[in-house]
């Protein structure tokens, strides 16, 4: 029953006998019943994204769906006469989502099969399950934050950007400074709690460790004073963000160990990874420690390893790796990377306020470790080739 | 290196590559320039020359090849495709 524990992300509907009573085509007047009117909004109040995808005349679907006012509620709608698993995979591609959060619903069993077929981790369901969607585990998130409640907004917003982005002609740095980005980083308290949990699920792409970690242990690790767990937040001209990514850290003495970064996928084309990792680097500059990360490769992950590949890390030996031990588990790589000055990001500005105090480097952890090693016996020793 | 012509070749790579950067970046670019300091790579953009290079070159990048300094600059880009396509033990 794993399966069930997957959350649907995006629901993709057929219209004539799913979503509305009638057929289109046939000159009925369809209905939209009230209770399927409240299976979409309470959808779309838990964040889960809706799409349509229906053999019909585009223009006069959409008009009809206008005209029951839930045309809002449905982004990258199908509506035309290709394979309905053609539109289901463009809509999952456009979205970025793995075909296991993706869910269709249609009364046709051929249309179901045919879906199935081509696209066999899609969820499938009948029109006569409609009403009971909301009560099933899979279209029931844990939690229900904020950012879920604004999430179908903040799609639209973003295809907005994104439509902003094709017709600009010119430097893709360019397009990025006049969106005014800002980055907001800070320590998690107890509201953002939920809201990193969420992300951590629904954040798949660019995970760097492919690691679900529970509002329980978060919670856990933002009291543990060893523990940093940092919130990230964006937004620009078109609007908020919301929550972006985590990035979970360890500080130990000598070296800071990046346990977790996760980063939305609604973001990735900002760069945001680079920027939190670039700004992470000249943290543990000042503090003079090095720094250790958990990589996992994923299918879905190349993108984050490029991120940290890129701000510098490597598999390179060092004491404070080596020292440190091997990862628990075997597919985490751990990367290593001995912190310089990085500048500020230049396509957006960053506001670090608000850190947990704790964050505030300790007088032992601002020496560097060549300093330290007579002093301390349990801390990471450094090799004579070791220099920072 | 600069000196052979022909497919497959350093020019020939370099070539290629700058052609497909002064399209995707819509602006002109040089052979040393370095193309992070300058602004014109993000790292969405990042992946994109990574997976392009990969399937133009047929090579496959992984592990500390996937460093900064191999995709600064087209000639950088351009030595490290000749390095794997020979074989030449990196990474």
């Amino acid at each position: 029953m794993a399966d069930q524990a997957v959350p649907v992300k995006c629901l993709v509907w057929d219209l004539d006998n799913t979503l509305w009573r009638g057929t289109l085509l046939e000159g009925d007047d369809v209905r939209l019943s009230d209770a399927v009117r409240e299976v979409i909004v309470m959808l779309d109040s838990r964040g889960i994204l809706q799409s349509v995808a229906s053999k019909n005349d585009h223009d006069p679907a959409w008009r009809k769906l206008e005209r029951l006012g839930v045309a809002e509620y449905f982004l990258l709608p199908e509506i035309g006469w290709g394979p309905k698993s053609e539109s289901v995979r463009r809509i999952a591609d456009e979205l970025r989502f793995a075909h296991t959060a993706v869910a269709f619903v249609d009364d046709q069993p051929a249309e179901r099969a045919e879906v199935a077929f081509h696209l066999p981790e899609v969820r499938c369901y009948s029109h006569e399950q409609v009403l009971g969607l909301p009560g099933l585990p899979e279209f029931t998130p844990a939690t229900v934050t904020e950012d879920s409640r604004q999430r179908r907004r903040m799609y639209q917003a973003n295809f907005r950007r994104t439509a902003e982005q094709s017709a600009f002609t010119g430097p893709d740095e360019d397009f990025l400074r006049s969106l005014e980005l800002v980055m907001r980083i800070s320590g998690a308290g107890a509201d953002d709690l939920a809201r990193v949990e969420e992300l951590t699920l629904r954040t798949s792409q660019m995970n760097a460790t492919g690691v679900h970690y529970s509002d329980t242990v978060l919670r856990e690790l933002c009291a543990d004073p060893a523990h940093d767990v940092l919130v990230i937040s964006m937004a620009d001209r078109f609007g908020p963000h919301g929550a972006v990514g985590v990035l979970l850290l360890a500080r130990n003495a000598g070296f800071w160990h990046l346990k977790l970064l996760a980063t939305s996928c609604r973001v990735v084309s900002f760069g945001a990874g680079a920027v939190i990792l670039n700004w992470l680097i000249d943290q543990a500059f000042e503090a003079g420690v090095h720094l250790v990360a958990d990589f996992r490769q994923t299918e879905r992950n190349r993108m984050m390893e490029i991120a940290y590949r890129f701000a510098g890390f490597a598999t390179d030996p060092c004491a404070c790796t080596s020292a440190y031990g091997i990862p628990p588990d075997p597919d985490v790589q751990r990367l290593h990377l001995v912190p310089d000055h990085r500048n500020a990001p230049s396509t957006m500005r960053l506001v670090s306020e608000g850190l947990p105090t704790s964050w505030t480097p300790r007088p032992r952890h601002s020496r560097r470790v060549s300093e330290r090693r007579d002093e301390e016996d349990h801390v990471v020793t450094s090799t004579p080739t070791d220099t920072l | 290196m600069t000196t052979h012509q022909g497919p497959g070749t350093d020019s020939a790579i370099e070539e290629t590559l700058k052609s497909y950067l002064v399209d995707r970046l819509k602006t002109e670019v040089t052979f040393d320039q370095d193309l992070f300091e300058s602004g014109l790579v993000s790292s969405m953009f990042a992946m994109e020359l990574v997976v392009h290079l990969e399937k133009t070159f047929e090579v496959s990048i992984v592990g500390n090849d996937l460093r900064l300094a191999n995709f600064r600059s087209i000639r950088s880009m351009a030595a490290l495709v000749r390095g794997l396509r020979d074989g030449d033990g990196r990474g």
